[in-house]
Order: structure tokens, then sequence, then C-alpha cells
């Protein structure tokens, strides 16, 4: 019965053209806004490492001013002091534990025909491979015996490795980086989490970075940070890169790996027990105030979705609440119009119920076909909203997730619409239909 | 086969309420062909309304083929009309859209019959009215006297026990209504009860009687018991 229920629904839909187009318009309408913005908001809360998001943990310190917070209400930093982290680093009370930030080298290759180039660098330690989940397409992370001799070794990203080695296995040839000969060890295949949640202070929706080296080589090579650095406190006695290491500025991410409910207490605990060291020193003047957030909590206390993203979601889904309604007239007005048909299948044993599943089917119909036309056109919004907004490549984009919900939530709304009119047209005795005919 | 006892309708608005069935009494026999007449507005439509399940009415008994229907809910009426009844109207009431093969599909389709029992079920109907050549045909392509044959199709391919027509030949010239009448009769004479309201003197008088109804209630009776042929008997 559904098949035919459905062939009477698309010679319905042939019968008429104008009031069909109008219908499906005005779904498609709706749905194209609502895909687009709720195919942004889908980016933007997504869960980057849903399989161990609950293993990870951002670490927060409060060694902060004992005048002021951080931020409003007593929050401690994001980020961590150079002298913490490495503390933190030289502990390994985690299962594992990775320190970095990001920099900006310059990019030379032995090829006469590459140009140097300036490329965005992670500078960290190696467990951050295996910790966030970074695929490899050819070699691996290095070693932490690297780690700790600070060897000149580097990942490379597979733009770059293309760029460089036009794609091929790369591991054992050397770039130059800022002057310094660099072994490649490992090229990433392609990696975007989004939200970028290891490192939210650095363009949260954007690429991760280019090249990937060994935090050590800090020092050696003097590197700067291209992110947020926050200090409190006197200025450092002179301008030396020493100096700054040892101020009270943060400006590194410290992530901790603690597998169980347990290892997050214990670890808490460490922390504590670190700053009730740290305030022996003279550090540390606030109350307690570390915390532990894992990668869900992390993007929600970072505001990563933000309250607009959220309120454009729910003013496009009045848009299209609006849309249904209009849809509801039209489709109340085409059923209204076949009423010498519904008397006259009421006539021949129609039931009722067998005449609303028709009316449903139709409306289904209408749904669906202004779902697809409002997926073109929420992918045709995306791509506007790509050439408005700058680094927004990957949150507007439409994968086939979104593609399903699109197209369920105008099959929801349609049936939804198309209820009201099915009643009303099941309900009028047949009699009276069949004397207008 | 059909019996009405003490069947009242009456239609309420907020102001008034209309009597358009009172005490209305009638029987009809198993193989009858009972054609009703009346002037407008004198209660046939809702009589056969009422028969043909199609409304409901406020008191009396009506008991078809045996079975009392008078309270049944909207699916068993459903049933009743799909399974029993079919229906033949003044306007033919083809759907547009399909052709005459689905038109006539139509019925069958609420049966539940599977493809191969509907697909006999609508050429023997077909073949019946002489149409079984014009299947793809849409109701536009059609004459009037065509289409009134594809409406007796469509209600003869569920096999009813009776046919309600309602001016079956109201839209139709003299030659296509004499066509569509011969077409009844010819079914009539293999057994299936036929109720028919017309106007039409002329076509009362090939029923085997005539019912005249006024003010809501049967007046009298014409009733020739076996051949067709024509006797009055005054009832009321």
């Amino acid at each position: 019965m559904f098949l035919y229920n459905l062939r009477l629904a698309l010679l319905s839909l042939k019968r008429d053209p104008v009031l069909t187009a109008l219908m499906i318009g005005a779904v498609a309408i709706g749905i194209g806004m609502s895909t687009t913005t709720l195919a942004v908001f889908h980016s933007m809360s997504g869960n980057p490492i849903a399989d161990k998001s609950d293993q990870l943990y951002a670490v927060q310190l409060d060694s902060w001013s004992p005048n002021q917070a951080y931020s409003d209400p007593n929050e401690p930093p994001t980020q961590v002091t150079y002298r913490d982290g490495q503390a933190l680093m030289k502990a390994a009370k985690a299962k594992d534990q990775v320190l970095s930030f990001t920099s900006t080298l310059v990019l030379q290759s032995d090829k006469p025909d590459v140009k140097p180039d300036l490329v965005v660098a992670r500078v960290t330690y190696h467990d951050f491979f295996n910790m966030f989940e970074v695929p490899f397409e050819y070699g691996g992370p290095w070693s932490q015996d690297q780690d700790q001799n600070a060897e000149q070794v580097v990942v490379l990203d597979q733009e770059y490795n293309q760029k460089l080695f036009g794609g091929a296995n790369s591991v054992g040839k050397e770039v130059v980086l800022n002057n310094r000969r660099f072994r490649v060890v490992g090229v990433i295949k392609k990696w975007t989490p989004v939200p970028k949640f290891y490192d939210l202070e650095n363009d949260q929706f954007g690429d991760p970075e280019d090249v990937f080296i060994p935090f050590n080589l800090l020092t050696s090579m003097q590197l700067h940070s291209n992110g947020n650095n926050s200090c409190w406190g006197p200025p450092p006695p002179d301008s030396s890169f020493e100096s700054r290491l040892n101020s009270e500025c943060v400006w590194l991410q410290f992530w901790a790996e603690l597998p169980t409910a347990a290892d997050r207490d214990d670890y808490h605990q460490f922390l504590d027990n670190y700053t009730q060291e740290q305030k022996k020193l003279g550090r540390f003047q606030r109350p307690l105030n570390n915390h532990l957030r894992d990668v869900e909590d992390w993007l929600k206390y970072n505001h990563v979705v933000s309250q607009d993203s959220k309120a454009l979601v729910g003013l496009s889904f009045m848009f299209l609440a609006v849309c249904m309604l209009n849809t509801i007239g039209l489709i109340l007005a085409k059923f209204l119009r076949r009423s010498g048909e519904i008397g006259l299948r009421r006539a021949v044993g129609a039931s009722k119920m067998a005449l609303f599943r028709q009316y449903l089917v139709e409306t289904g119909v209408i749904g669906v076909s202004g779902g697809l036309l409002g997926v073109l056109l929420g992918w045709a919004g995306l791509i506007g909203v790509r050439h408005l907004l700058q680094d927004s490549d990957h949150i507007a984009r439409l994968d086939w997730t979104m593609v399903g919900a699109s197209l369920l939530i105008a099959l929801a709304s349609s049936m939804l619409a198309g209820l009201y009119p099915a009643w009303r047209v099941v309900r009028i005795p047949p009699a009276i239909y069949l004397k207008v005919q | 086969m059909l019996s009405m006892q003490n069947i009242s309708k009456i239609y309420r608005t907020d102001v008034v309420q209309t009597h358009a069935l009172r005490d209305f009494n009638l029987e009809v026999k198993e193989g009858e062909f009972v054609a009703v007449m009346g002037p407008s507005g004198s209660g046939k439509t809702t009589f056969l309304n009422i028969a043909g399940m199609l409304e409901s009415f406020d008191h009396g008994t009506y008991m078809l083929d045996g079975e009392d229907v008078s309270h049944l809910d909207d699916d068993g009426r459903s049933r009743i009309r799909n399974e029993r009844i079919g229906f033949i109207f003044q306007s033919f009431n083809l759907i547009p859209d399909l052709n005459v093969h689905d038109n006539v599909d139509v019925p069958l389709r609420y049966r539940g019959f599977k493809s191969a029992e509907r697909e006999r079920r609508i050429q023997e109907a077909l073949e019946v009215v002489g149409l079984a050549s014009r299947m793809k045909h849409l109701p536009s392509q059609l004459s009037g006297g065509q289409q009134q044959r594809v409406a007796i199709a469509r209600a003869l391919a569920g096999e009813p026990r009776v046919l309600l027509a309602d001016e079956p030949t109201g839209n139709l010239d003299s030659l296509m209504a004499r066509q569509v009448l011969d077409l009844l009769e010819g079914i009539n004479s293999k057994g299936t009860t036929i109720v028919m309201v017309t106007h039409d003197p002329e076509l009362a008088r090939r029923a085997h009687r005539s019912v005249h109804v006024l003010d809501g209630q049967v007046m009298d009776l014409k009733a020739v018991p076996d051949s067709g042929k024509r006797e009055s008997t005054v009832k009321a």
C-alpha cells in the first residue's frame, strides 16, 4: 500500500505544479536556512576525539595573581607557565602527558625551486601524537630519547610533504627550519580535529600545524609562542629569553592522559600537592584552585560554541517553523481541492486511517523533495559562509550526517505540517464531498 | 437484503432542525431492482447515503444482508461499503489522474487483494461494461457514457451484494442513458440487487418496483413480483 500511496502522491504533485513548487520551495528555504546554521553548529559542537575524550584532561593550575583572578568568577589560567609545565613533565605522573605551544619557523628546502616559506610549528613532546591519535602516512613520532636529547627531528603534515617531496615517503630526508637541518621522522595523514581542542588559544577551527618539532629545542632555538601570552606581577629583570622562561607568564598548553577516574583523582591530588610545595616557595598565593577538564568539558568551558551560534540555530528553526506554517496552509488548500476524490475513496471503502496514511505519504514526499532542495540551498549557504568568514573552512561544511539530519528534519517537519490538513480532510463526511463533485 | 425500520435523520444547525427522513421504512429483497423517486428535497439522497453507510442516522434500525449495521464504527462501515456495496453516481466520480484500469482498481486496493486477483477482477469488470480495450485511457479521453460505464465497472469489481445508483443517467443523453440502463438491467439479471434514485419516470418504469419518497417518508410502492412488469400498490 505504501508504494500505491507513493504513486498517488507523485500523481497529485504533478497535477498542481505551481502549488507543488510553492510547497517544496517553502520547505526548501526553511531547511536550507536551518541546514546552514546547523551544519556550522554541528561542526563547532562536535567532539573531535570521542573515543578517548573522557581520558584526556587539560590541566589548569591557579598560579595567577593573589589580587585578582585570571578570569571571573575565580577561574584559573587556561595555560601554564614554562616552569610549571616543565615540572609536571618531569614528574610524569600521568600515563602520558604533553606540553606544547605553536611557533612560526622559516622552512627551507634543498630543492632550488621551492622558495623559503613561513610555517606554523607545534613544539611538543613525542606523546602528543599517541595521545591525540594523530594518524601517520609515513614513519611515526620521534622517540622519548630524541625528546630528551633535543634532536633536530621533524614530523611534516601531508601538505608540506607534498610540497617538498612530491608526496613520497620522506622519512630520513632533511628539511631546513630556522637555518637548522631537521631529519624527517614522520609524515601525518590528513588530520583535522574540529574544534582544534588541544589548543583553543590559537584558531579554534583552523588547520593543525604544518610541522611538529621536539619541545626541548625551545631554548636552543629561542622559540617564541604565536599564541596568547598572559603575564602578571613585576616585569622581568631583563628581556632575555631566560627571564621570560622564569616569569609567571602563562603560554603553554598542558594535557594529561588519565584513563580512569582513580587516575584523575590521583593526578588532581598530585597537582594540589605540587601547588602546596610551590606556596612554600612563595608562588601560588591564591587558594587551591586547580582543575582537570576532559575534552568535552574543556570545549564547553572555553565557549567554543558561542551564544551567537546557538541563537542563530534557534532563529533558523523559528524561520523553518514559519515556512512550515505556510506549507500547512498550502497543503490544506491542496487537499481540500481534492474533496471529490476523498469522498469517492471513502465511499468505495477507504477507512479514515487509510486516507490519513495516503496524505501523510504525500506530505512526506513534499518534505523529502523540499529537504533535498534545502540541502542544496544549505550547501550554497555554507559556501557563502566560507567566503564571508575567515578560517571557517572546517566548520562551514556539510557532512553526510548533516545531510541525513536535514532530510530527517524536512521529513519530520513536513509530516507534522501535514497532520492537521490530513486530519481535517478525513473527518469531513464523505457524502458532502460526493455532492460537490 | 436491505431493511430499514423507522429510520430518522435530522440535520441540525444552530437555529434550525431539518427532518430529512422520519420513520422511514423500506425492505429491498435480494435480486430486486428498485427505483426510488421523489421531488428534490424529499430525502432520496439522504436515504441513499444512509443505505450506503456514508451517513449515520439518529433513530431506527438498518439491516444489510442480514446484519444489523446501525451502530458500526467507521472502520466497520468502510469494510461493509468496500465488500458489499457498489456506488454509481450521477457525475461518475472518476479520479481524473488515474486511467480506467486504476480507477476500477481503487476499491480493490482497500480490500487487500493480491495483484493477480485485482487484475482478474478489473479485466472481468471492464469486459462486462465493454471497455476492456480502454484500460489505459484517462477519463477525459472517454465520453460521458463510457465514463459512467467505467464507474459501473468500478462498482462491480468488488462483486458487491447491492448497487446503489444516484441518478446514474442524469448527466447522459438519451442514447447513452439507455445503454447504461441496459447494462444495469443485465447486472441485475445476474442477481445483484440494485437501488436506483431517479427523477425520471421512464427509468423508474424499467425497475421491478418504484418507491416514492416525500417529506422523508415512503409514500407508496409499485410492486411486480418477478418479471419486472409494473403494478401499483398504494401503501400510504
